[in-house]
């Protein structure tokens, strides 16, 4: 094969010898010149500047925010004092800090469990309308079920639980892109012997699933942890609606903040700081598991 | 769940009062359990799709035919007259101009940038997995976050982009009376949250791509643009159209960026960035507090994402056969 190229590579068009040596087959494979990472520079530092700005408000104050529109590089010496500010403010952060970490705990656990058990199922187990029901549940990820707030507003009105945590948790109980998730994966990653083995030996159906299934599906539980967790601590539209100013997640008491101390932008960054803090550190410490989810993903979908 | 997973222990302890009976007791459970545990499994999900998501979005339709109010609830039934109060107020057009052209803002330069960074992630690069943390990193910030964050960004007096502009001697553009301008500020935040997603969904795609493809565009003597628009991009074609299609459910959607563009949440003094679902529930939680017309909106805008995500599949469609086209002429 490579003698073949090689051969080819002397006598074709231009740009033959670069792009050949671009395709991965050929072992010694040119790296990418300086144009290339000066993209990716640029396009990080694009990403990355606009959070790093919220830093260098937030550690700065109202009067020199309004005269230097180009923040200065290096962060102020107000960082922790404004940080102080929020969270003593009257609007509740640490109530809302508290709220965002319970319904996105909850969430993702809830998520995992009842996606696995139906992945499991879909993937492993024999039943009557098992690919129709598999594709209806992959149709309706293309439902804008927020559109549908109107009535669920009305429903959570009637059980009484308007302005409590349990209306922003149960609708996001179990997700159809879960499902579809951990369908794809029990399918490759789990052996139809050790589902056999458990069942020779006497477990129950679900037995079966807690013991062989469960376990098996880590790695991908692991992936639609984050995604589940990551999706519900920024959702903001549905807990606005429902949760009201008294109980408020952190996304909702940004939007409070912002209306009630719209002129002191030190104070509002230091918000989004407190707010994006936790996120920033679960991406340090799981963004290689986020990228390859998302690449993983991407080939099956 | 209990009862199932209990079965098998009755028998194990008591196995000698009544063998042949228990023995067909806990064969019956054992095919039941066979039989219900996979619909048990996944009911989970159809029961809570059908409470939170397929009934609210017909009863919504049972809602828009009424009188009905936030606190007040039900009224008389008025046929179609909610739709044709929302369909005769000028907001409605206003609102849907400015979704569109937030979406077309947002959706179109994002799903190119997101190709090109892909591409350039695809190249045989040190330090992999730094690159593509790093265009990743703004998917954790939270829109409601990147909104507070680009509005001060983009803020008309002592806003860092128009004190930039000015460096290089353009005029400060006004980002929150203007209404292009505020929807250009709008679909920025957008942008930065969802590009290098979609641009890890891209490489993904294209690292699928078999390599003897581009060995024969090589010996048919392509250049590397060449490539990238004769093989990358027709063979992008499911992802692209999966891309595009997800963008437009959200992006007609939006919310969370332009409610939280500025302190009041209304869309501006001349509404010139409020969207569909801004109005919508304007409509419902605001002073009108009219559950029938914020229904409507609901289902009109339902509509709207419909026939766009079937017009947007057939354009995609499109775009990447004619590529295919090219590609084949390339093979000359």
């Amino acid at each position: 094969m490579s003698t073949s190229v090689a051969s080819i590579r002397q006598t074709a068009g231009k740009g033959a010898a670069r792009a050949a040596s671009r395709s991965r087959g050929l072992g010694a494979a040119r790296r990418p010149g300086w144009v290339t990472y000066t993209l990716l520079i640029v396009f990080l530092l694009a990403s990355a500047y606009p959070i790093y700005y919220s830093v260098l408000l937030a550690s700065s104050d109202s009067a020199t925010i309004a005269q230097n529109p180009v923040p200065s590089l290096v962060p102020g010496p107000n960082l922790v004092d404004n940080l102080h500010r929020v969270l003593s403010s009257d609007i509740g952060f640490w109530h809302a800090v508290l709220n965002s970490l319970i319904v996105s705990v909850i969430t993702s656990i809830s998520v995992v469990f009842f996606a696995t058990l139906a992945g499991y199922a879909f993937a492993k187990l024999r039943f009557r309308g098992r690919r129709g029901l598999l594709v209806f549940i992959i149709a309706t990820m293309a439902v804008p079920t927020q559109l549908g707030v109107v009535p669920l507003f009305i429903v959570m009105a009637r059980l009484g639980w308007t302005g409590t945590l349990t209306a922003v948790i149960v609708p996001g109980m179990v997700t159809a892109f879960g499902v579809f998730w951990m369908t794809q994966y029990l399918e490759a990653a789990l052996p139809y012997e050790l589902i056999e083995a458990a069942r020779v030996d006497g477990c129950s159906m679900f037995r079966s699933f807690w013991h062989v299934a469960l376990p098996a599906a880590r790695p991908a539980a692991a992936m639609l942890t984050l995604f589940t967790f990551v999706a519900s601590w920024t959702n903001f539209f549905w807990p606005f609606v429902v949760l009201g100013s008294s109980n408020p997640t952190l996304p909702v008491a940004l939007q409070l903040l912002q209306a009630s101390y719209f002129k002191d932008y030190a104070l509002i960054m230091a918000g989004v700081v407190a707010a994006t803090i936790p996120l920033v550190l679960l991406f340090v410490v799981a963004g290689k598991q986020l990228v390859s989810g998302i690449m993983q993903g991407a080939v099956k979908g | 769940m209990a009862t199932t997973a209990a079965t098998p222990t009755p028998t194990r302890t008591r196995p000698t009062s009544a063998p042949s009976r228990r023995t067909r007791l806990r064969n019956l459970r054992g095919r039941l359990d066979v039989k219900l545990s996979p619909y048990l499994y996944i009911s989970p999900f159809f029961i809570l799709f059908a409470i939170v998501g397929l009934f609210p979005l017909g009863y919504t339709l049972f809602v828009s035919l009424h009188e009905w109010h936030l606190i007040g609830g039900q009224g008389d039934f008025i046929g179609l007259g909610n739709y044709v109060d929302v369909l005769n107020q000028p907001r409605f057009y206003t609102a849907l101009r400015n979704t569109f052209s937030i979406f077309l803002l947002s959706s179109v330069p994002q799903v190119i940038a997101a190709i090109i960074i892909a591409a350039v992630l695809d190249a045989n690069l040190r330090a992999k997995t730094f690159w593509r943390m790093g265009v990743l990193l703004p998917y954790v910030v939270a829109p409601v976050a990147a909104a507070l964050i680009f509005s001060r960004l983009f803020a008309d007096q002592s806003g860092l982009i128009n004190a930039l502009l000015g460096d290089i001697g353009i005029d400060p553009i006004r980002w929150h009376s203007d209404p292009l301008a505020s929807h250009v500020a709008i679909a920025s935040m957008v942008n930065f949250r969802w590009t290098g997603y979609n641009a890890l969904i891209f490489l993904a795609a294209m690292q699928a791509i078999p390599r003897d493809l581009y060995e024969a565009a090589v010996i048919d003597g392509a250049s590397r643009v060449r490539q990238f628009f004769s093989v990358t991009v027709p063979l992008l074609r499911p992802t692209i159209i999966f891309v595009v299609i997800t963008s437009t459910i959200g992006g007609l959607q939006i919310f969370d960026e332009p409610r939280m563009y500025d302190q009041f949440g209304l869309g501006g003094a001349d509404r010139q960035w409020m969207t569909v679902t801004m109005y919508l529930y304007e409509l419902g939680w605001g002073a009108q507090k009219s559950f029938g017309r914020a229904a409507a909106v609901a289902w009109i805008l339902f509509l709207v994402i419909v026939a766009v995500g079937l017009i947007n599949f057939s354009i995609t469609r499109r775009i990447a056969s004619s590529g295919e086209v090219r590609k084949k002429g390339g093979a000359r």
